[in-house]
């Protein structure tokens, strides 16, 4: 099937489930195109493993046009591969060169288990979101859309954080598997509409809460997760959190 | 042949909604409490309904086969959502909205639902904008609205190139906020296989809990599908790869009607197919041809680079054959003009199979629009060309770096090359007025459903449709049935009905793992694309479609003896759930093939090339065809075909005009 000319050496994690021990496995794949996606090429290599009889690779891939975040491949020690500002799914083979060696791992934190393969556990993420990720708005209960004009600087700096697709990549490739950046962007995007200001300071403590009980670490600083973020979420919105959260234990009058 | 009522509401067209919702009867907030339903798919349809039933009261279970229920189907929407909310002044009204939607559905959707969709439609954006959903704006804070195909109003609401994510992630949090207070259990990574039947009704449904293997069985006194269209029928297309038909086909094999199979939306740009291994294809949103122009050489065959193409040289194509829309005909139209430049022989590319899709001139106009606001007087070219690349960079950012990414080359300095590819089904589960299907308490919501678009739907309306239907249609709507069921206790999980529907579920897993066959599951689904999109594709005829059908026969012999499942059935397998979606792929795209061969007419996206006018426009027969074809499942794979009538009380039924 395959119509290109590149050979390449994968070291792929393969992990049976949860608790089996997992390891590095060695394929070998030749006349791969460098028109594909990266995920095509795994594609090539799961229709190659199947015919020969033996378990295909499993890793989370969905809409491959960079948007639903499903995708999540640590690759040569990068979430997402070495181009910046692009999903697993976006990356294609023209970024490599014949006779490469490619190390693929799943994403590791604890707070992301490996379910088998290159696939985690991410729900760690929908669990920090409905502990306050949102506005108390029941359908039906909202005012004429124009009736709360928001200056335009302000919708656009909610709009950036709020493109974040919960990809994980953050948590990843931070070494205390933090996920300040993921909730952060919420946090922000929420925090800078007037809609969101009525929950702003109960919101940023519950959903800071909620993340350190799942097991992600802490934040120090060091700004990988903002280099390596698909869609180029600032680290701003870190800092805008922090002064939020802080604000909160003196503004709030609720006790969170 | 069963009658179909449709319980479209008695008076006029501008009054049904509103008088049936302040009729209906209603469930008073102790008894939902008791009551639980179940909703199939998160994304914007599944989402809001699954939100604001809870919010309601009643008790919801929600299934995805995703991780999470963020990353339904949606999320990729592009360009925006309509609403006639006519902020821009320009004539827009509820009215103009429906007709536009009839209109552009060649008239053959319903006229009470369009109608009802055009009503909430402005509702819609309000309790989005509630949520926090970050919609362009105004420098003056204010809404902003684009253009879209097939209308002479700018009534699209946008978030950049990523509407569909803002708008899902904001019924995502509705969803999660209902989740955290127990209000709605959650169930990822889940695929509804069966729905049980109890007498007549339905009353739940099996899952497989797609981690461990494990069949599940959930009862509920209504289940709705949510769970979006069939364009994976085609192997390639812009849908997800995990998009699929099989909970919708398995409704249908229980007896819910499938209406209008045959009415597929090719989307007139997206980025060509590059080689044998291509898995998908990305869409460039139908906003962009707003700012864009559409355009192939005049010369057959011409070897130069676009940029060395003098203007007289060029033929923009759609603005000459549709001078009142120019590059804003619906895609229907805009698709099929593009397949006959091709076929003609006058398509770019190395493929022959693209035409340019040319942003220069709107750079331009913007760049100098930008430069008055910021008092550059007398700009020359080069400042107004980056300062329009700014405008565009702000307008379409996301797409242009996914075009770049893809292609290699600069859309802001190449124009993009384009070609049509499926994208949307208007088909799907037949519905009546109250969105329930043939099966009392099964319902459909947002593609999933036929209902409110007719033979071609226009840009921009699919949000709107998932989101009315599950935010302000089926928490009225469903009403009127759980009323009735109040006495009904919770069905006990060890009916036999709950028994059946689980050891079918299960023999089809079983069959799968017998077979040991030598091809795997992607070679029978490249295979049925192939098929698929040589005859029922853009055009179809009588010939192509009966060999089609012949062809899909054979192709599910081969298939059910011949396919290779490799893994068990008790763990985290990703190939035997391709499988089982490839199997429904294959007995849907049968029906599909059926369907346009027994629909002897053009209409929208239904295309047959026996039936078009001198100038090659659609040709419909509103004497023999004006209604919805609403086929029945029988043992054997074999179908019956029963129809509902369409009638047009409001609307002057023509043959439709963009000229």
């Amino acid at each position: 099937m395959s119509t290109g000319n590149m050979n390449l050496t994968l070291k792929i994690w393969r992990q049976k489930n949860t608790k089996a021990k997992g390891g590095l496995v060695d394929y070998k794949l030749s006349d791969i195109s460098p028109d594909m996606s990266f995920l095509e090429m795994f594609d090539v290599l799961n229709e190659e493993l199947i015919s020969k009889g033996d378990e295909p690779v499993v890793f989370d891939h969905d809409c491959r046009e960079g948007i639903c975040g499903a995708c999540s491949m640590f690759i040569n020690g990068r979430p997402h591969g070495p181009k910046e500002g692009v999903t697993t799914c976006q990356l294609h083979m023209r970024s490599f060169k014949d006779g490469d060696t490619i190390v693929v791992e799943p994403w590791r934190a604890k707070a992301f288990p490996v379910v088998k393969d290159l696939t985690v556990d991410r729900s760690a993420f929908d669990r920090v979101i409905a502990a306050g990720g949102f506005i108390s708005v029941n359908t039906g209960n909202a005012q004429d859309a124009n009736n709360l004009p928001i200056p335009k600087v302000q919708a656009d700096s909610a709009f950036e954080a709020a493109a974040c697709i919960g990809c994980g990549a953050c948590v990843a490739t931070c070494k205390n598997a933090s996920a300040m950046l993921f909730v952060s962007a919420k946090v922000s995007q929420l925090a800078q509409l007037p809609q969101g200001q009525p929950e702003r300071y109960r919101r940023v403590q519950t959903m800071v809460a909620q993340m350190d009980a799942e097991g992600f670490g802490n934040c120090t600083n060091t700004g990988a997760c903002e280099a390596e973020c698909p869609k180029g979420i600032s680290l701003e919105n870190i800092a805008r959190m922090n002064r939020d959260y802080l604000s909160a234990k003196f503004v709030s009058e609720e006790d969170i | 042949m069963a009658e179909l009522n449709a319980n479209i509401p008695e008076g006029e067209l501008t009054d049904k909604w509103t008088k049936l919702r302040s009729s209906m009867p209603l469930v008073n907030p102790a008894n939902k409490r008791s009551i639980e339903i179940i909703v199939v798919g998160s994304g914007l349809a599944g989402a809001s309904a699954a939100a604001t039933l809870a919010e309601m009261g009643y008790k919801v279970k929600c299934f995805c086969f995703q991780d999470s229920p963020r990353r339904a189907h949606s999320i990729a929407a592009q360009g925006g959502i309509n609403a006639a909310k006519n902020y821009q002044n320009d004539g827009d009204s509820t009215y103009r909205l429906f007709y536009d939607t009839i209109k552009g559905g060649d008239y053959r959707a319903r006229e009470a639902n369009v109608h009802r969709l055009a009503e909430v439609s402005a509702n819609i954006i309000d309790q989005c904008v509630a949520q926090g959903v970050p919609l362009a704006r105004e420098y003056g804070g204010l809404l902003d609205n684009r253009s879209f195909g097939g209308t002479q109003v700018q009534r699209t609401f946008y978030a950049a190139g990523q509407t569909g994510q803002q708008l899902l992630l904001g019924a995502y949090s509705a969803l999660e906020r209902q989740v955290g207070m127990g209000k709605v259990e959650m169930f990822t990574r889940h695929e509804m296989l069966e729905v049980v039947v109890v007498d007549g009704k339905a009353r739940g449904i099996i899952a497989r809990n797609l981690l461990t293997g494990e069949l599940e069985r959930h009862s509920g006194h209504a289940v709705l599908l949510c769970s979006g269209g069939y364009g994976n029928v085609f192997y390639l297309s812009t849908n997800a790869m995990g998009s699929n038909v099989t909970a919708a086909w398995k409704a249908h094999k229980k007896g819910a009607f499938f209406g209008n199979p045959c009415y597929t939306q090719i989307h007139p740009t997206c980025i060509p197919v590059s080689g044998d291994h291509q898995s998908k294809l990305t869409l460039m949103s139908e906003s962009l041809r707003n700012d864009g122009r559409i355009w192939v050489p005049k010369k057959k065959d011409d070897p130069r680079k676009a940029s060395e193409i003098p203007e007289d040289e060029r033929d923009y194509y759609l603005e000459r054959r549709y001078p009142a829309f120019g590059n804003l005909v619906p895609r229907d139209v805009a698709s099929r003009a593009a397949k006959e430049r091709c076929d003609a022989g006058y398509g770019v590319g190395k493929s022959k199979l693209a035409v340019y899709l040319d942003f220069k001139a709107n750079t331009e106009r913007y760049g100098r629009i930008e430069a008055n606001v910021q008092n550059i007087h007398n700009p020359d070219k080069e400042t107004c060309m980056r300062l329009g690349r700014e405008v565009i960079k702000e307008k379409y950012g996301n797409l242009f770096d996914m075009y770049a990414q893809i292609t290699g080359e600069d859309p802001y300095e190449l124009p993009m090359r384009i070609y049509p590819a499926v994208h949307y089904t208007m088909g799907g589960l037949w519905v009546d007025y109250n969105l329930m299907t043939t099966v009392p308490g099964l319902y459909a919501l947002g593609e999933a459903n036929f209902s409110d678009h007719g033979a071609n739907r226009l840009g921009a309306s699919a949000l709107m449709q998932g989101l009315a239907d599950g935010y302000f249609v089926i928490p009225y709507t469903i009403g009127a049935y759980l009323s009735k069921e109040l006495a009904t206790k919770p069905i006990p999980q060890d009916h036999p009905a709950f028994v059946e529907a689980e050891a079918s579920a299960r023999g089809i897993i079983d069959k799968f793992f017998a077979i040991k066959g030598t091809k795997t599951v992607d070679y029978f689904h490249k295979k049925l694309g192939k098929i698929m999109w040589e005859k029922c594709g853009m055009a179809r005829n009588a010939k192509g479609l009966t060999e089609a059908i012949a062809e899909i026969q054979q192709l599910r012999k081969d298939f059910w003896s011949d396919v290779r499942v490799p893994g068990e059935a008790n763990e985290f397998n990703p190939e035997l759930e391709k499988a089982g979606r490839v199997a429904d792929f294959i007995e849907l795209g049968e029906l599909m093939c059926i369907d346009a061969l027994n629909r002897n007419e053009s209409c929208g996206g239904h295309f047959r090339e026996e039936y078009q006018t001198e100038e090659g426009e659609a040709m419909r027969d509103d004497e023999n065809y004006a209604y919805v074809a609403a086929w029945e499942f029988k043992e054997g794979v074999k179908f019956e075909l029963h129809k509902e009538e369409l009638k047009f009380e409001n609307i002057k039924v023509a043959q439709r005009s963009y000229k």
